[in-house]
């Protein structure tokens, strides 16, 4: 007796070739089509936006006349805003890593801050922000200033940096760990001597990540009551200041078309910086690529 | 005699410096023990201020969840949280009294997140696969970067796409759509998370072993069938897990509504009308006048309260179902 | 005054010629449990100084599992039981009070893989010496050089000390991690399958240095490779199962051993 009919097989054979190659071609089609919805999007941006950009741009103040107009204000606010942010939430982030892969118990309070982080990873930007309304703006009496929206920020992309440092430090071969004990060094002597520099790369990459984030957002600082229009410097961190983000999200508001081209060019500004900053995470991560 | 000892100890370590062979590393080593105690306070007391650090995270979470009950425990003193629940109408900014029903805030955000979904899943999924299953090691290595790039865009970016580029080319198509609506910001939305689907399902695909395809293709399956039938149900809580998460980021989506979506609270299922979301609220009434204290300062705290127990869910369906269902492949 | 200073020295250097030599390790009733798994059982070892003794037997016999607990590294494995006792010198080395870091100052240990750290070579070396506070550059210098001739590595590495240690062969490698190690001056080597990662010649090049290292250091060396045991060793332990099967002079190990097991094993009927 034949199960097999192998005619029959055949025949759905070119069918079934049919499809796996009619398949290939969709999936390879939609992929595409993604990419170039997302090129579209880089292509208008820049094009719109490329004619305002010049140095006269970065070095005004805004203006209600486009043609006067610039992102200064905004871009020293950005700045300033990443000198509070990277070393709060690097520190932190890094702390509690270090914490969490090598000193913290197997007990439920370990699992707890774990659950705790990546739950924390997931909260809407916005929540932040009303989180940092309540605690730093008003019950720490910090106003809307630089060290308010930074130390916002921080928590903001803190789950962030510590995931990237528990991986970097989880990469770490447990074979150095052991010479270095069995040299007779104390836990903190191997961390600082030995574990951390080989993670350093990675910890830099995560926090480099975490900071073209904290760059990008605007949601949590529009909570925190940030102004759309600053014509000012701030002189220190408890100072009233604009971001990057808040400047493009004031031009885009306005209807007349040369404000939304004023913000395209924003948009440039600020995509660059980000370019910029994963460029340095992918130089530092090539720099230091793995040799043991 | 101390004297003496106490100088014939120094011109032990004295002799050390001048002759490599005479040298004793366990004295020196005695001796420097001597100097140092301090090593081991500071090894007792750094694992304690990493604990704080650490804290901080849990703080973070316990300041967030106590802010928002505390204000929307302020909030309900004015406002009854029957109304809150049950009102079809959200209608803070009257001169008398406003009406505050959450429905048409969660429903606008529904209909932008429904719609962001229907965009992303297909284009998501299918790159996943593709990059997977199909494209060569160099595609994949050229490709993956490019979406985590394009995944770190911020909002406000795609924001100003939203308005200044997808809802004209829209108008153009559907006559009677309005400047600020829901289909936009939704499509836009949608955009934004499809490189994150894509990213993580990858992941997931990928991390089925080459055995369990070898065994199929052993048997003569196409690589569709292998894809289809095999690799894809294998992976299927890792991709589910991937497309709750992006639910909860397109729920929490802030500035792309704020730009696009409008400020019109609605009850229907309408998607070319102006509609408001949850989020777009909060960042409405930040921008506006209201003073503090006032119960529409409150009504943002009792908002996003709701939208982060939505968030909320969504991450912790997301966290169950990689959980429950990890794939154990050994 | 000086007489009576001098004459007990002469007297202890005399019974040490006739007597034996002194026990470095003294194990007694030691007993490990890896979670349930009775790993280690009722283990009794004593350990000579200036001898090379070797651990022999199949994997998974509990071989490295003792190596290790000589310098509590077993303590970074969770779930580990341990009872009975090790005297290292006569104190108790599994006593609490005992401190860990201690214990590793005197007794050093060479891995199965070269792991140095990636840092410079002259980094590498100085490692062990600046954790234990020594900072004086000319000492510090001093001790590489000095130890890096013990590992025979110096003529080889001295015009390149800093670079990266990476950039060494693998037989290098595990010569400088030996360095390393020597640069704390132990009292006491331990070596698991210190050439298992390593080909012939690099093999050869540290036997030699075992034999060298002997005169000054009591070593102890776990290996698969059971030519190795028989050319390098004073004493050799065959353990089988967690437990020790036969402890004897090398030559007697091999020539003419007692248990059948261990015959078994060395004529290569199972392992």
């Amino acid at each position: 007796m034949n199960f097999f009919d192998h005619k029959s097989i055949n025949a759905r054979m070119k069918i079934r070739v049919i499809v796996n190659l009619f398949a290939k071609i969709i999936f390879f089609a939609a992929m595409m089509f993604g990419l170039f919805i997302l090129g579209v999007l880089l292509y208008r941006i820049v094009s719109q936006g490329i004619g305002y950009l010049d140095l006269q741009f970065l070095q005004s103040l805004p203006s209600r006349k486009p043609e006067q107009a610039g992102v200064y204000t905004a871009l020293i606010g950005s700045v300033l805003l990443m000198a509070v942010v990277a070393p709060v939430s690097l520190l932190l982030g890094v702390a509690t890593a270090i914490y969490l892969e090598e000193y913290a118990k197997d007990n439920r309070f370990t699992a707890f801050i774990k659950v705790n982080i990546s739950n924390l990873a997931g909260v809407p930007s916005i929540v932040f922000g009303l989180l940092g309304l309540t605690v730093f703006v008003r019950a720490l009496a910090l106003g809307t200033s630089v060290l308010a929206a930074g130390l916002t920020m921080s928590l903001l992309v803190l789950p962030i940096i510590i995931v990237a440092a528990q991986e970097a430090l989880k990469a770490v071969p447990a074979s150095l760990r052991e010479a270095s004990y069995a040299m007779g060094a104390t836990k903190w002597q191997t961390i600082v001597r030995i574990v951390l520099p080989v993670a350093i790369p990675g910890i830099l990459t995560g926090g480099i990540l975490a900071l073209s984030r904290a760059i990008g957002e605007t949601a949590p600082l529009v909570v925190l009551g940030l102004p759309l229009f600053l014509a000012y410097l701030p002189k220190s961190i408890f100072d009233l200041f604009t971001v990057l983000p808040m400047q493009i999200y004031n031009w885009t508001g306005r209807p007349q078309e040369e404000f939304h081209s004023l913000a395209a060019a924003g948009i440039i500004v600020l995509l660059i910086l980000l370019l910029f900053m994963n460029f340095l995470a992918v130089l530092i991560r090539n720099k230091f690529q793995k040799r043991y | 005699m101390l004297l003496i000892l106490l100088c014939f100890r120094m011109g032990v370590i004295e002799l050390a410096i001048q002759n490599v062979n005479s040298l004793s590393i366990q004295k020196l080593i005695e001796e420097k023990k001597k100097n140092h105690n301090t090593a081991g306070i500071i090894e007792k007391f750094i694992p304690m201020i990493l604990l704080l650090a650490a804290v901080v995270s849990v703080l973070t979470t316990i300041g967030t969840v106590l802010t928002l009950i505390f204000e929307t425990i302020t909030f309900f003193q004015t406002v009854s949280i029957l109304e809150f629940l049950t009102t079809k109408k959200w209608y803070p900014f009257s001169e008398t009294e406003g009406t505050f029903g959450i429905l048409p805030l969660v429903l606008g955000t529904l209909k932008v997140t429904f719609i962001a979904i229907i965009v992303s899943i297909p284009i998501g999924l299918t790159s996943a696969i593709y990059l997977s299953e199909y494209a060569t090691e160099r595609t994949r290595r050229i490709i993956k970067p490019i979406l985590e790039v394009l995944a770190g865009i911020p909002t406000i970016v795609y924001g100003f796409f939203a308005l200044t580029f997808v809802t004209p080319l829209l108008r153009e198509i559907i006559p009677g759509l309005e400047l600020f609506n829901a289909l936009s910001p939704g499509i836009v939305i949608g955009i934004m998370i499809t490189p994150m689907i894509a990213s993580l399902s990858e992941d997931a695909l990928v991390s089925v072993p080459n055995s369990m395809r070898e065994g199929a293709f052993a048997l003569g399956a196409t690589k569709f069938e292998v894809a289809l039938k095999v690799v894809l149900p294998a992976a299927i809580s890792g991709i589910i897990s991937s497309i709750v998460l992006a639910i909860s980021r397109a729920i929490g989506e802030t500035m792309i509504v704020a730009i696009a979506g409008g400020s019109t609270p609605n009850v229907d299922w309408n998607v070319t009308n102006s509609i408001q979301t949850m989020t777009a609220y909060i960042v409405q009434v930040s921008q506006g006048d209201a003073g503090y204290g006032t119960t529409i300062y409150y009504s943002i705290y009792a908002v996003g309260m709701t939208l982060f127990i939505f968030t909320l869910i969504m991450n912790l369906i997301a966290q169950y179902i990689s959980r429950r269902f990890r794939e154990e492949y050994e | 005054m000086t007489i009576t200073l001098v004459s007990p020295q002469i007297e202890v250097m005399k019974m040490d010629s006739i007597q034996e030599k002194n026990i470095v390790y003294q194990t007694s009733q030691l007993n490990l449990w890896y979670g349930e798994k009775h790993a280690l059982k009722n283990i009794n070892l004593d350990i000579l100084e200036n001898e090379v003794t070797a651990i022999i037997g199949p994997s998974g016999c509990g071989k490295s599992t003792y190596l290790k607990i000589l310098n509590r590294m077993i303590e970074l494995v969770q779930g580990v039981k341990i009872t009975g006792e090790i005297l290292y010198r006569n104190r108790n080395i599994l006593d609490r009070s005992y401190q860990v870091e201690e214990l590793r100052t005197k007794v050093g240990m060479v891995f199965q893989k070269p792991n140095p750290f990636p840092k410079s070579i002259y980094e590498n070396v100085a490692y062990g010496p600046k954790i234990h506070g020594i900072r004086d550059k000319k000492v510090l210098e001093q001790i590489v050089e000095k130890s890096l001739r013990s590992a025979a590595l110096w003529d080889e590495v001295k015009d390149r000390l800093n670079q990266n240690a990476y950039s060494l062969s693998g037989g290098q490698q595990q010569r400088l991690c030996i360095a390393r190690c020597l640069a704390i001056e132990p009292d006491v080597i331990l070596m698991d399958e210190p050439t298992s990662a390593l080909d012939p010649i690099s093999t050869l090049k540290i036997e030699e240095l075992v034999k060298e290292l002997k005169k000054e250091y009591s070593i102890i060396i776990v290996t698969h490779n059971m030519q190795q045991a028989a050319r390098i060793s004073n004493k050799t332990a065959f353990f089988l199962n967690g437990e020790v099967i036969e402890f004897a002079p090398t030559s007697k190990i091999f020539s003419n051993p007692k248990d059948k097991r261990t015959e078994d094993y060395i004529t290569g009927r199972f392992g």
